[in-house]
């Protein structure tokens, strides 16, 4: 697979921050490949894997434990919102409702099973995924767009916050 | 695969009380093992003295005191002089506790009691009950606890978490997933041992998954042994599948001839059938493990192109008197210097030293055995196929580089300098010699199982057992004297080797060998051998005898 | 904004001192000007055991849930240990109802610098790794920023202020997983794995730690607060709050108030009343209260009206026993402890009349079974029945065993797992069903189960077959 020089140059350096072992470099070379790729698909365990001298399996049992990551691209501007106790007395299932009438995305109610896809507008250009706990319970409801944070957000508020992201 | 040390330190005992008695254990004991040794038996899952402890399955707990220590810093003593407890107040895990001294255990307290209770309960809530169709029913330790410890009623009202089920993860291995229990053994199996660190767990919390990587199989030549460690229906062997009822199977205790190695196994047969063979454990052979390639070699046994009756140039249908009294006739009409003899490493001591009698009874110099040699690993499997070598340098079969011999066996046979050969459980043709060369012969005897090209060129055909037909033994690569019994009887008139080689060598020599069973032969060998001296078949016991040669 | 960022005055601001002060910003030029790394300039110049016995002294307990001393913690490093020593900074905060690393992090890294290098000072730690959860990318960058400038300045790196003392420190992201925050499941999960928690024993980590060497593992407020101490002293420092029960910490309030938010007290110097009817004021008009979860999502909730009997020592040294309300519960570990709940992370959870216990906790549920990290049996299966089973008690499947059933499942759970996270996810319920029977009874009023899912009937099972 063909990785940028820059994205090298990173993964060099995360593997220098653990010199007793560079297994330990797993998940920021998860989070430096999904930064740059947008998801983690199989080449990239694969490659990933060899350049840690790991077997494929010991990153797919990273990448399907830890829900940041995920397998398949989510949209342009990736949505998490928080479900979580403090949030959801503030309002967090009306922000989902809200955002996802927004951005056109049919939130399912239910899931079963531990991971699955992103929910994906039409047009690709959003997602949004409930999330536990994001540790800003005095201000919820909160939500992450792509990295920048959100908090007691104001259903009103959601059209001006995506504009920026159009 | 042991690693003592070669000057064993004095160890160091210490009191421990287990359901009110008290023993005595050596420091480093697991609990578990303390209580399986003092006859408390403690369920578990994940444990396996072989593998690293996780800890997880939580179905070992037990109740843990310990001494309760005065003022003085000392423990306080009751009224037997003993040390009284205080009692942890929730229970622990057994498997992870090593021994101290002066630590109280209760295996069946009520907190025991409802703490297993309360884990079948949950290991069962999501299991699929299908114990009627699943494989591993009768040897399913789910089922096994749940009986003894579990929970009589479900209280699960809610629907089963979905799971992938007969997933083909391996050449030889099916797993269902929603039987599994999440012990991990088989994850740590092959991590440790067999060091293929081919599957491992997707997905979280309840539904947290056991799985290979989509672009691996779980192919490892070891990948039989998770089958054997899971505790439950998840991992279960491709070959053996749906072919019987494990609680119909007779075991017999044997050891797998597939290589130099000699692991200890487990024959699971019925009816005349044989259906398996599972690793046995021996710490000085084989720990608890063995290789796929050597317990699916034995499929051959039930072939229905086994060899049942003898054949004798020149004799219609011939008994096996007829038979011996032909191929003896035959082999004496050649001067000896004319007659070799090719054993083979796969025949017992017993059938060697048989062997080795028929060249004194022949007067035959020119005598070998036929290695077979073939990638190895550092595990188990061994690069000699032959699982009795070391028997066959012993009793003289072969000089210490075996196969030596053969070159010029098989140059006088083309040049027409040996008219007469014997060849004992071999193909010839493994030699490099073509069939017609073979046909040039004057006398070919052979024992043999199976058809090969040998037997169709051989004027004298006299059909053998296999190693789970016959008793007998054989010593590995690192001198262990090991034993065969017998499973199942061979099929037709096929015979025990050692009788087929005694009654060929007495119809030579026109006199009786005195040898009965093969106790008698044993002891003959015994006799004349002395790295043998003051064994017996019964001597040697389950799990071997090491002998005093290399 | 919701949150009061003008400190009020009945807080005592140590670690959020500088939180949300005008013009404060993170990098190390404004914290220099602050007074920044002169506590660390005075700590190598004392001896590293020194220090270890100023954080005995003050008492400090561990600010991440558990409260355990951190001193004695520390003092589980033996002396003369030949291997590498590892700290590590568990800024995984994720507890539901905890936040207040967030703002040490992205407001005021260097004093976490600070703390965390004069910590490693003392316990003869090289190599340090901050364990930051992956949700907060921007506090990674920040910290990472403020690590390259200690590391300018020569606070941080080979041969630190001319001492000879060197020591590396490397942030470290989590993936969005809650059990990274259990301590043993951190260094897991640090080390490549899947954050599984570690059996104890062996695997204590100041024994058997990161790559199995000694390993401290110490959160971020705790961290910040060593860094006080050396400055005030530990002797000093004890003076703050109760015996027992010293310094400063922080609380965050959510849920129904009328101001929710952060504040650094004293400890026990307020009860949750005051907390909750001053500092945060009150409930929202018309409402009365009806639960508070004190420490976190995973403590023990208490109900409005809630009487719990006290014991404590009278002016004349004798033992009294007080009865006290659930408001009159003053904000210390021991009190909380001994009204059947804990201080644990300081997330203080609100509830007025307006809600459903039963929902509320099964939101919880949701929680703990998706955080579950699976590796061990009563968890594992425990946590996923108990959702399931409030669930259906939501969409109107509740059958009249439902709240015992509950309570027997939690029960079952806590006490018998790996990890503390048994207790976390059952407790909850178990408190829920207890405190609430009325709630639970009125959604679980059918009485007969309903019939069992059609896809392990018999046939189907039998035709699913092999």
């Amino acid at each position: 697979m063909q990785i940028p020089t820059e994205l090298l140059a990173k993964i060099d350096e995360a593997i220098s921050h653990y010199p007793v072992s560079k297994r330990s470099a797993s998940l920021p070379l998860l989070h430096l490949f999904q930064e740059q790729f947008g998801y983690i698909s199989d080449e990239s365990i694969a490659w990933i894997a060899d350049k840690l001298g790991l077997e494929q399996i010991n990153i797919l049992e990273l990448v399907t434990f830890y829900p940041m990551f995920r397998r398949e691209p989510a949209g342009k501007v990736h949505i998490r919102v928080c479900r979580t106790l403090s949030c959801a007395l503030a309002g967090a299932d009306d922000l989902k409702t809200k955002l996802s009438e927004a951005t056109g995305i049919h939130c399912s109610k239910h899931h079963e099973g531990f991971s699955h896809p992103p929910e994906v507008s039409p047009d690709g250009q959003f997602s949004i995924e409930s999330v536990e706990c994001l540790a800003s319970c005095g201000s919820g409801p909160v939500m992450m767009i792509n990295d920048d944070f959100y908090e007691a957000v104001a259903p009103e508020t959601i059209q001006e916050i995506l504009s920026k992201y159009k | 695969m042991s690693t003592e040390a070669t000057t064993p330190k004095p160890v160091e005992l210490v009191n421990v009380q287990i359901d009110g008695v008290w023993y005595q254990f050596p420091k480093g004991t697991k609990v578990i093992e303390a209580c399986s040794q003092a006859g408390k038996f403690i369920p578990r899952y994940c444990y396996h003295p072989r593998l690293s402890t996780p800890g997880n399955c939580r179905m070992c707990m037990v109740e843990l005191g310990m001494p309760k220590m005065g003022p003085d810093r000392k423990p306080e003593l009751g009224p037997d002089g003993k040390p009284i407890h205080n009692w942890i107040p929730r229970p622990q895990i057994s498997c992870a506790q090593e021994v101290s001294e002066g630590l109280g255990v209760r295996t069946d307290s009520k907190m025991v009691q409802d703490a297993r209770k309360g884990v079948l309960e949950f290991l069962l809530i999501n299991h699929p009950l299908d114990c009627p169709i699943c494989d591993q029913a009768g040897e399913c330790r789910l089922q096994e606890f749940s009986y003894d410890f579990g929970p009589a009623k479900t209280r699960f009202l809610e629907h089963k978490v979905k799971k992938p089920k007969r997933i083909q993860i391996g050449p030889r291995i099916t797993l269902d997933d929603e039987r599994c229990i999440l012990c991990s053994r088989c994850v740590r199996f092959m991590r440790e041992v067999a060091k293929d660190d081919v599957i491992g767990i997707v997905n979280r919390g309840s539904y947290s998954t056991i799985t290979c990587h989509p672009n691996k199989t779980l192919d490892s030549n070891y990948s039989l042994n998770t089958v054997d460690i899971c505790p439950v229906g998840a991992l279960t062997s491709t070959d053996f599948r749906f072919k019987m009822r494990v609680w119909f199977l007779k075991e017999t205790k044997s050891f797998c001839t597939s290589c130099a190695t000699g692991c200890n196994t487990v024959i699971g047969a019925r009816e005349n059938l044989m259906y398996r063979q599972t690793p046995r454990e021996n710490n000085d052979v084989n720990e608890s493990w063995m290789c796929d390639y050597g317990r699916l070699n034995f499929h051959y046994l039930n072939s229905p192109d086994r060899l049942l009756a003898p054949v004798a140039k020149g004799v219609n249908e011939p008994d096996w008197t007829a038979a011996l009294t032909a191929t003896a006739s035959a082999l004496k009409s050649l001067p000896p210097s004319e007659v070799a003899l090719i054993a083979s490493g796969k025949m017992t001591n017993e059938e060697l030293f048989l062997a080795a009698g028929l060249t004194q009874a022949l007067g035959i110099m020119l005598h070998d055995i036929v290695p077979h040699t073939d990638a190895g690993d550092d595990i188990l499997l061994s690069t000699d196929r032959n699982p009795n070598t070391a028997g066959a340098k012993l009793l003289g079969l072969c000089d210490a580089n075996a196969g030596s011999k053969l070159p010029a066996i098989a140059d006088g046979i083309r040049g027409g300098t040996i008219k007469g050969l014997v060849i004992l459980g071999e193909d010839a043709t493994a030699l490099g010699l073509a069939e017609s060369e073979l046909r040039k012969l004057e006398v070919l005897v052979t024992t043999a199982m199976l058809p090969n090209l040998t037997t169709a060129s051989a004027g004298y055909v006299l059909p053998g057992s296999g190693f789970a037909e016959k008793r007998g033994s054989m010593v590995n690569k690192s001198g262990r004297l090991q034993r065969l019994n017998r499973a199942i009887q061979a099929p037709g008139l096929a015979r025990d080797d050692w009788e087929i080689l005694t009654g060929l060598t007495e119809a030579i020599t026109g006199t009786s060998l005195g040898l009965a069973t093969i106790e008698d032969v044993f002891k003959a060998m015994s006799a004349a051998t002395p790295a043998l001296t003051g064994l017996s078949l019964s001597k040697i016991g389950d799990l071997g005898v090491q002998l005093p040669i290399a | 904004m919701p949150a009061p960022r003008i400190p009020h005055p009945r807080e005592k601001r140590i670690v959020f001192a500088n939180i949300d002060r005008e013009g404060y910003t993170p990098d190390i030029a404004c914290y220099l000007r602050n007074g920044g790394y002169e506590d660390l300039k005075k700590a190598v110049k004392m001896a590293p055991a020194e220090i270890v016995a100023e954080v005995k002294t003050s008492s400090l307990r561990g600010r991440g849930g558990a409260g355990f001393p951190c001193g004695v913690k520390w003092g589980f490093i033996r002396p003369g240990e030949t291997k590498p020593i590892y700290l590590i900074c568990n800024a995984d905060e994720s507890e539901p109802g905890t936040f207040k690393d967030r703002y040490i992090i992205h407001q005021d890294p260097h004093q976490l610098m600070e703390g965390m290098i004069i910590s490693a000072f003392a316990l003869n730690v090289h190599l340090a790794y901050l364990y930051i959860r992956g949700e907060f990318p921007q506090g990674a960058q920040i910290l990472e920023q403020a690590i390259a400038e200690a590391k300018e300045k020569g606070f941080l790196g080979k041969n630190i202020l001319g001492t000879g003392f060197d020591l590396e420190i490397y942030v470290h992201r989590g993936a969005g997983a809650y059990i990274c925050g259990e301590e043993t499941g951190l260094i897991e999960s640090l080390e490549g794995k899947r954050a599984y928690p570690r059996i104890k024993p062996p695997y204590f980590p100041a024994v058997l730690g990161l790559y199995q060497c000694p390993t401290i593992v110490n959160n971020v407020e705790t961290l910040c607060h060593v860094k006080h101490i050396v400055r005030m002293g530990g002797a000093e420092y004890a003076k703050i709050g109760k015996p027992n029960n010293t310094g400063t910490r922080i609380v965050g309030v959510s849920g129904d108030v009328v101001k929710p938010g952060y504040f650094e007290i004293e400890v026990g110097s307020m009860t949750l009343g005051e907390l909750i009817n001053d500092l945060c004021g009150g409930l929202k008009p018309g409402r009365t209260l009806k639960a508070i979860i004190p420490g976190g999502s995973s403590a023990k909730v208490f109900r409005a009206g809630e009487k719990f009997k006290i014991k404590s020592k009278a002016a004349d040294g004798s033992m009294v026993e007080t009865e006290i309300g659930v408001l009159d519960i003053p904000l210390d570990f021991d009190t909380m402890a001994a009204c059947g709940s804990m201080a644990g992370s300081g997330g203080v959870i609100v509830m007025d009349d307006t809600r459903d216990m039963v929902e509320a906790l099964n939101n919880l549920n949701h929680f703990y079974a998706h955080e579950s990290c699976g590796q061990c049996t009563p968890c594992r299966e425990g946590s996923l029945w108990m959702q399931k089973i409030t669930d259906r008690l939501l969409a109107g499947g509740g059958v009249e065993s439902d709240p015992g059933l509950l309570e027997s499942v939690s029960n079952n759970i806590a006490g018998k797992t790996i990890c503390a996270f048994g207790e976390a996810c059952s407790w909850p319920t178990m408190s829920f069903v207890a405190k609430f029977p009325e709630e639970f009874a009125a959604r679980a009023k059918k009485q007969v189960p309903p019939p069992t899912p059609p896809e392990f009937l018999s046939e189907t099972l039998i035709g699913a077959g092999h």
